[in-house]
């Protein structure tokens, strides 16, 4: 047993912080609140760094590597609030990979940006393959693939869907049986519609497709489909895990510092065990990163489980993470002033993404009832 | 990163398993610690544990151990724990107590007593924790005077022990110098049980059950050679067997029984529940955190292989695992009804004995403590006991009470 990063785990983490830091991601998080055309392009760093390939086979000109090392990025981008469009790519460009599509080595290279109109699969009690409504909690039906192979449906709240060139979407066929279809964007019937955002460095589009052409991913089963919304899941958990780790350090530097009554704050208990209660959630959360990387590789029936555990865990921590960094800092904390107030956006946005946190938790207690 | 066995390690696991299958029919089927003829039976198995290589797996091959290391002890751990048969009875003295004695010990202790200890032929119980020092376990009262011939007499109480009613020895904490600030005057002692002074009591607890005893010393006599570890070094001794402490409770997570699967078959029988989102959904939530314990676990088991001591984090494993237990209780109490609260059926037990849980080993509210100023480096708690000999220390403690 060995759950160390190996030593070309730690350099592609050491990698990433590193052409994160070059730029001013949070300062520029706060600017584009007002103005989003402040938000910094990081998808050329992205493939200067070889992200777009990163789990698309060597032969198709990826990098062959796993969804472990995938967290690992998306980590450091959640540190920094880095609005990097991997969390639409990522499981878009292993579909296509799947597929052997001849799109894929474009997507690894990052020349084709892809996102990937994610549909939940049926749990334990049923049900058919949803996708997120554009309101309300009565989850929509899957775009559907008619006979004649054009798509029609909606798809809301798409991660990394504006500027995409190729969507990679879930559907079903008419007799609901689930199918992945990829539709090269812009095209005919296909619409894309940019969204007014809590968090400015989330990226989100409703995608429509009216009678749009849509090519079938041949080799791509029920299982990859299903695969994929997981990954989404995980990849988005470790996210969130990033940004509870600075939401934490900076935590607890101010508390260090910070005096009331002649004593750091820090030193009060009911700071201090709050601040600890992040550090437990932190720990969960990266424990479970772990199990969902290993299983991904080698217990794909545990995957569905681990990933969802590991959302649940990131999205509860980050919901705590930011709101003890705001209490922590006292009132400047809920302020522009401070950088809290990103966090606390990215975690209430976050949270109810891709079928949301209490989605996955029911979806753990589904996993683990379908088991017994 | 990798979580399967090593070849080597599937080779031992292997071994392991052999064994288990071969004998598990000689084990004693699970029954209430309270019964003398159970606890025989239970020394008996130990016994045969121990012959076979499974008790005692990382203790130094010189000392009758298996020379191996953490890892293998977790796969004898799990495959104990996959057969259904209980594993070592004296978990308390083969995985904290026994390990202090090789590190702090003599060689004539190690000789005397590691081996009945390993065996079952004597158990042992650990008496630090007293009515006034639990958490603050530096505060310990109990004192032992020197006499001329070099003997001592020990005065005091001891609580929470676990055991203490079957056990031959037990590891003691007492104050030797009370002039010197409390962490600088103690010492370890082993004790006989059976010695002339000592009383043990029953400590019934939530459940109706007494697993825990009160043990009182009155004007005891032990012997010179009573003395484990370095005169007025008994806090260094001490904290050895907490450090063994995490690590017993760690590697041994998984056998507590506070696992996820078990919840989710309790929920799934329900029909309804089985359906109902508010059950799912705090199902879920509690299994997420015992998911993470686990996989903790399994960290924890990773760092060790490379070399590393686990840290006072560690403790976080506990808070999470004894909350989710105890929401899992709640949910399966809320679901079944009045009836999962029967005595003789299988939650109440469960319900009643976690909330003292949430206590043992200290308390979560100082562990919080501890964890918050030595991993996330925040300044201390003020501490008004510093520096100040332990005499003068009760002095001021006591005046302080009669004041107010």
């Amino acid at each position: 047993m060995n759950l160390e990063l190996t030593d070309e785990q730690t350099f592609l983490r050491e990698a990433a912080r590193d052409a994160f830091s070059r730029v001013k991601t949070i300062a520029l998080a706060r600017e584009a609140l007002e103005d989003p055309a402040q938000l910094p392009d990081l998808w050329p760093t992205a493939c200067e760094a070889g992200w777009p390939g990163l789990l698309v086979s060597e032969e198709r000109g990826g990098a062959g590597l796993s969804a472990f090392e995938a967290m690992l990025v998306m980590t450091e981008a959640g540190r920094v609030l880095a609005g990097v469009p991997l969390l639409g790519h990522l499981p878009a460009s292993a579909l296509l990979d799947g597929a052997a599509d001849a799109r894929t080595e474009a997507v690894a290279e990052g020349e084709l940006r892809a996102a990937f109109a994610a549909a939940r699969p049926p749990g334990d009690l049923g049900g058919g393959w949803t996708v997120e409504p554009r309101a309300g909690s009565t989850r929509a039906a899957a775009p559907v693939l008619a006979d004649d192979g054009t798509l029609t449906g909606t798809v809301a709240w798409v991660p990394d869907a504006p500027g995409a060139g190729v969507l990679v979407v879930a559907a079903t066929r008419p007799d609901g049986a689930p199918v992945a279809v990829a539709v090269d964007a812009p095209g005919a019937g296909v619409t894309v519609e940019p969204v007014v955002r809590y968090d400015a460095t989330r990226a989100l589009g409703h995608v429509s497709f009216d009678g749009a052409a849509a090519d079938v991913l041949e080799g791509v089963g029920e299982e990859d489909l299903a695969r994929a919304w997981f990954l989404a899941q995980a990849l988005l958990a470790a996210e969130s895990l990033g940004a509870v780790e600075t939401a934490l350090s900076v935590s607890v530097a101010y508390a260090k510092e910070r005096f009331t009554f002649g004593r750091a704050i820090g030193s009060y208990q009911a700071v201090k065990h709050g601040l600890v209660e992040v550090l437990r959630l932190r720990e969960n959360t990266y424990a479970l990163l772990l199990y969902a990387g290993w299983a991904y590789v080698d217990a794909r029936d545990e995957f569905a489980l681990a990933a969802s555990a590991a959302r649940a865990a990131g999205g509860h921590a980050l919901d705590v993470a930011s709101r003890t960094m705001i209490s922590v800092h006292g009132g400047i904390g809920a302020t522009w002033e401070h950088d809290a107030p990103l966090f606390f956006r990215r975690a209430q946005l976050s949270r109810r993404l891709l079928g949301g946190v209490g989605e996955a938790a029911d979806r753990v207690a589904g996993e683990l009832m379908r088991a017994v | 990163m990798d979580l399967n066995d090593t070849p080597e390690q599937a080779r031992y696991r292997a071994k392991v398993r052999a064994w288990l299958d071969e004998h598990a029919s000689e084990a004693p089927a699970q029954q209430d610690e309270d019964d003398p003829a159970y606890v025989t039976a239970r020394r008996a198995w130990q016994g045969k544990l121990a012959a076979a290589g499974l008790a005692g797996v990382a203790w130094p091959a010189e000392l009758g151990g298996q020379g191996l290391g953490a890892v293998e002890q977790v796969i004898v751990n799990q495959e104990i724990s996959r057969a259904g048969v209980p594993g070592v009875l004296d978990v308390i003295g083969v995985g904290m107590l026994g390990p202090t004695i090789i590190a702090h010990g003599s060689d004539e202790q190690k000789s005397r007593y590691l081996g009945p200890m390993l065996h079952g032929d004597e158990v042992w119980c650990q008496l630090f924790s007293e009515p006034a020092a639990g958490s603050d376990l530096a505060a310990v009262q109990a004192r032992a005077v020197p006499e001329a011939d070099g003997g001592w007499r020990l005065t005091g109480q001891k609580v929470w022990t676990t055991n203490a009613h079957f056990a031959a020895f037990g590891l003691l904490l007492a104050r030797t110098d009370p002039e010197v600030p409390k962490h600088k005057g103690l010492t370890m002692f082993i004790v006989p049980m059976d010695a002339p002074g000592v009383t043990i009591r029953g400590l019934r607890q939530i459940s109706g059950e007494a697993e825990f005893n009160e043990v009182f010393f009155d004007d005891v006599r032990l012997e010179a050679d009573a003395v484990c570890g370095p005169l007025g070094g008994g806090w260094g001794t001490a904290l050895t067997t907490l450090m063994f402490e995490r690590l017993t409770i760690g590697l041994g997570s998984e056998s507590l029984g506070y696992r996820p699967e078990r919840y989710a078959r309790a929920i799934a029988g329900d029909e309804h529940a089985r359906r109902d989102p508010e059950a799912r959904r705090r199902l879920g939530e509690l299994a997420v955190e015992l998911l993470a314990v686990k996989f903790t676990g399994y960290r924890m088991l990773s760092a060790l292989q490379q070399g590393q001591i686990p840290g006072p984090e560690a403790g976080l494993a506990k808070v999470t695992t004894v909350r989710s237990a105890i929401a899992a209780g709640d949910l399966i109490a809320d679901v079944l009804g009045p009836g999962a609260l029967d005595e003789d059926g299988e939650w109440a037990y469960m319900i009643s004995f976690l909330p003292g849980l949430k206590s043992a080993g200290g308390t979560e509210e100082i562990l919080r403590n501890t964890i918050g100023e030595r991993v996330l480096g925040l300044p201390p708690e003020p501490r008004l006991d510093k520096g100040i000999p332990f005499s003068e220390l009760r002095a001021k403690e006591r005046a302080a009470v009669t004041s107010s």
